[in-house]
């Protein structure tokens, strides 16, 4: 049985349904990120497993205990918060410590945990420092180290490096990867930046409108998404409408130009529209031959982003856009001429529902 | 440009933006600094103008002595009174949970009634609790029970004490409202999980935050109590022996027939509100610091 | 999480009756002139007295004097601390809150002392040098209430990006000053302006002392004397306070929408 445990897990305010049938079962140690954009329900689910909302409907188990109805202080479980939510009158030491000493632990217990959760942190020499003495970035830290103080069994992490910059975010981030994968405590990060979650995840669960859209380690998420919120929202993807013109043969059609996808035409009829997806790297200008699928457009625009050069190809309906390395000793393409771009068969990722 | 041409019009510049400033300092110092001083100084001279400490020593004759306490005890009463009730009325308006409109309405009653002091209060609570009051006659009337023979009386030390809670409990309300919406939910939330009750939250994170704001406002409604004439003066006359109004009579007539003794009460009154004041100010900075 | 709201509403509820029955109290006494009915004989009597139309009329005049007064002092120096002396700000925020800190009391007695006939500028020698002398003590009340209000609306705008614009089109001081700043802290000069009409209008220590015909002390005047008119005068004084609270409100919320659809 799976250390966390989220069955059929709804929430609901008033009429208005924002977390649906939420299904997750989390590993003990595995570190999972809820992606999507806000209002998608991702931080009021991470508040039901935290007990500061009550599920409408659903069950929550830790360690195979059902902690659905326990308030959040019988819960033994760690928050971070977005805004670091320190408690201002208090040192960074009494900080890590509150927990502990909430629970009545020993004075001597309570010290030298606090000394270990600050080395852990790397801020061993800040114990007897207050809140607003701190960078945003140590105040974060804090956080975390009371949060993991009490040795919880669950690390929840809501938005935690949203409000830093950007440079401090990739620094921060690594580390608590580095902590969490030291403790092994099982963690459930809440984010809306796709690269955070891509860069940190065992798994990611991406989540739109109160719904789960796809669940899948970062590879599968990245490149193979299922529907189209997904494909949109992890990268850059290029979407293109697509008629399927022989399901059996797996042949779709782009603007009349007929190309192959090996993917994800399983129940499809022929007629069908459908959406389908191209990582802008997976496209090319240059053919190298051999079995691949190629169409031929017009160059539309070309925007120099300094070590990639990305060029937008129109077709009729449909555009694409594809990004080449720059080099020096080659003038980009001029808009206007006539291009064929070529991409693998295995590249085309066809979405699931409807092309809208 | 010369350097002393630069130096010139950089002076030049200076003078002209201290000019700006100049009538809100002459009239600071017609109107606050140099009548303050005035008393000051004149409390520590004789009539002739000689330095003495006579007029310290005489303010602890038993009659002034008796109405500074009193003046004390009034404001120390009607302020630590309307700091708890107005700091439960602060919580029930903005963390009790209650419909949306109380709060609102909570603010703006308390916005008047904190402005609702002086002569005209003195005649509601005369017209409610006075020996015909609606509530005495009620009470009699309905309950067989009458006030004024348990020793009650509007006139006098408890009267005045009940009468000033009606500024005391919205000022404090109005101020401690913005105080009560600094606490963030984060922090409730974060002791919550970290397993503390909703008692060890009040104790160690809520009350230690508001603590300044708290004993700070508190210091400010005593000075507040302690500087107001108007509601005891139309309440009880010179019935009661309150410092302010001790003032208010020896302006009026020289009362104590010694004009700079008269000084020397001022300048006891100023010592206090401003001890309580100056307090309130450090209190304050102390409580913004931390809620930044 | 789920808490009990019966200790919010108990709190409330006290609050609601000890507030509201000296009010309905007070209201009730004011009818009760003539013998065995409710009547308004106590405000026919009041809003007739040639005495309260006077006292009333006096303490409005000075409330506007002092709003002016008050306002032409302030804005100009709250600008000018925000726009080119900084430094000076803890000093002129500590001398606005003197007034909180010195008891009006304490300070009349100090005026009657140094503006005595006698003395080198005898604002107390006439009546007019009188009247003169209570719209600056109102100003000096009223000094803690508009300074914060007009300072909160500085903070709003952009004074210093205001200013330059106005100097890049060719705008000299006064016209900056009084067609730029001053329409644009026209909301908060006007809250503070209600707020020290509010004060102002039933003032009865610094009015008394310098012995000035105003409301104040004409309020006092019939408590000592009449049974049921001074409860007609309470209601007619907490309807002019509540006046001037409501229209703060509804200036101040004018304000929001407009920025709002700004």
């Amino acid at each position: 049985m799976a250390f966390l445990e989220i069955k059929d897990l709804r929430k609901a305010f008033g009429p208005l349904s924002v977390v649906q049938n939420f299904e997750l079962a989390v590993e003990g140690g595995e570190f999972v990120s809820f992606l999507g954009p806000s209002g998608c329900g991702k931080t009021t689910t991470l508040r039901m497993v935290a007990g500061f909302e009550q599920p409408s409907a659903g069950t929550i188990r830790i360690n195979g205990r059902d902690v659905t109805g326990l308030r959040p202080n019988q819960r033994n479980v760690g928050m971070v918060f977005q805004s670091y939510a320190l408690f201002p009158n208090m040192t960074v030491a009494e900080n890590v410590g509150f927990g502990l000493k909430v629970a009545r632990r020993p004075a001597a217990e309570i010290g030298a945990r606090v000394e270990e959760m600050l080395r852990l942190i790397k801020l061993p020499t800040l114990a007897g420092r207050y809140p607003y003495q701190l960078s945003g970035g140590q105040q974060q830290r804090v956080a975390l180290a009371r949060a993991l103080a009490i040795k919880p069994q669950v690390l929840l992490l809501d938005e935690p490096l949203s409000a830093l910059d950007a440079k401090i975010r990739v620094a921060l981030r690594e580390e608590i990867r580095s902590v969490q994968r030291k403790l092994g405590i099982t963690t459930i990060y809440v984010t809306h930046d796709q690269e955070e979650a891509l860069s940190m995840s065992d798994r990611i669960v991406v989540m739109n409108e109160g719904r789960v859209e796809q669940i899948g380690t970062p590879f599968e998420i990245y490149n193979y998404p299922r529907t189209r919120f997904v494909a949109s929202f992890v990268g850059t993807l290029n979407i293109l409408r697509a008629r399927v013109t022989d399901a059996g043969q797996r042949r779709i059609a782009i603007d009349g130009q007929e190309i192959v996808a090996r993917r994800g035409l399983d129940g499809t009829a022929s007629g069908e529209l459908r959406a389908v997806a191209l990582r802008p790297e997976a496209v090319s200008l240059s053919d190298p031959g051999g079995e691949r699928n190629r169409l031929q457009g017009t160059i539309e625009d070309v925007s120099f982003l300094g070590s990639v050069v990305r060029i937008r190809v129109r077709f009729k309906e449909n555009a694409i856009s594809l990004d080449t390395f720059n080099n020096p000793g080659l003038a980009p393409p001029e808009p206007g001429r006539e291009v064929t771009v070529t991409f693998a068969y295995d590249d085309v990722l066809v979405l699931e529902g409807e092309a809208s | 440009m010369t350097a002393l041409s630069i130096a010139r019009s950089r002076l030049g510049q200076v003078s002209w933006s201290w000019l700006g400033v100049a009538p809100f300092f002459v009239f600071a110092l017609m109107f606050l600094i140099l009548p303050t001083g005035f008393l000051m100084v004149g409390a520590f001279q004789d009539a002739g103008g000689n330095f003495t400490l006579a007029n310290i020593a005489h303010l602890f004759q038993p009659s002034i002595l008796s109405a500074y306490w009193i003046s004390i005890e009034v404001s120390a009463v009607s302020a630590i009174a309307g700091a708890v009730i107005g700091f439960f009325l602060a919580y029930a308006g903005v963390l009790g949970g209650l419909p949306r409109w109380i709060r609102p309405t909570l603010m703006t009653f308390s916005g008047v009634a904190s402005n609702f002091a002086g002569v005209p209060l003195a005649f509601a609570f005369l017209a409610t609790l006075g020996r015909v009051g609606l509530v005495t006659a009620l009470l009699v009337k309905y309950f067989d029970f009458n006030l004024y023979s348990t020793g009650f009386n509007l006139l006098s030390f408890s009267g005045l004490a009940l009468t000033y809670l009606y500024f005391q409990i919205p000022l404090m309300v109005l101020i401690m409202t913005p105080a009560l919406d600094g606490l963030k939910r984060d922090w409730r939330e974060a002791a919550s999980i970290l397993g503390a009750s909703s008692w060890q939250y009040w104790r160690h994170v809520a009350l230690p935050v508001l603590w300044p704001s708290l004993l700070g406002t508190t210091l400010l409604l005593f000075a507040n109590a302690f500087g107001a004439v108007a509601t005891a003066y139309a309440l009880t006359g010179s019935s009661l022996n309150i410092v302010t109004i001790l003032l208010y009579a020896q302006i009026r007539g020289d009362v104590l027939h010694d004009e700079n003794l008269g000084y020397a009460l001022a300048l006891g009154m100023i010592l206090i509100t401003g001890l309580s004041n100056l307090a309130y100010i450090w209190l304050r900075t102390r409580s913004e610091k931390w809620l930044r | 999480m789920k808490r009990s709201k019966l200790g919010p509403w108990l709190a409330i509820v006290i609050g609601a009756i000890y507030f509201l029955v000296p009010l309905i109290g007070t209201f009730e006494f004011s009818l009760r002139m003539r013998r065995g009915e409710y009547s308004f004989d106590a405000y026919r009597i009041v809003l007739g007295d040639p005495q309260f139309q006077a006292t009333f009329a006096y303490s409005t005049c000075l409330a506007l004097a002092t709003i002016l007064v008050g306002a032409l002092l302030v804005v100009p120096t709250a600008y000018w601390i925000r726009l080119r002396l900084p430094g000076l700000r803890p000093v002129v925020e500590f001398i606005t809150l003197l007034p909180l800190v010195i008891p009006a009391i304490v300070l009349v007695f100090g005026y009657l002392r140094i503006y005595n006939s006698s003395s080198w500028l005898p604002l107390t020698a006439s009546d007019r040098a009188t009247d003169l002398l209570l719209t600056f003590s109102y100003v000096t009340l009223a000094l803690p209430y508009m300074y914060r209000a007009v300072d909160t609306g500085l903070r709003a705008i952009d004074v210093r990006t205001l200013t330059e614009a106005a100097e890049s089109l060719g705008a000299g001081w006064p016209t900056i000053l009084f067609r730029v700043i001053f329409p644009n802290v026209r909301v908060a000069v006007l809250s503070g302006a209600f707020l020290t009409f509010a004060i102002v209008i039933g003032e009865f220590t610094m009015a008394s002392l310098l012995d000035r015909p105003a409301f104040g002390p004409y309020l006092q005047l019939i408590g000592a004397n009449r049974a049921y008119e001074p409860s007609a005068l309470a209601i007619i004084a907490f309807i002019v306070t509540w006046a001037c609270m409501g229209l703060i409100q509804v200036f101040g919320r004018g304000a929001r929408m407009a920025a709002e659809t700004r």
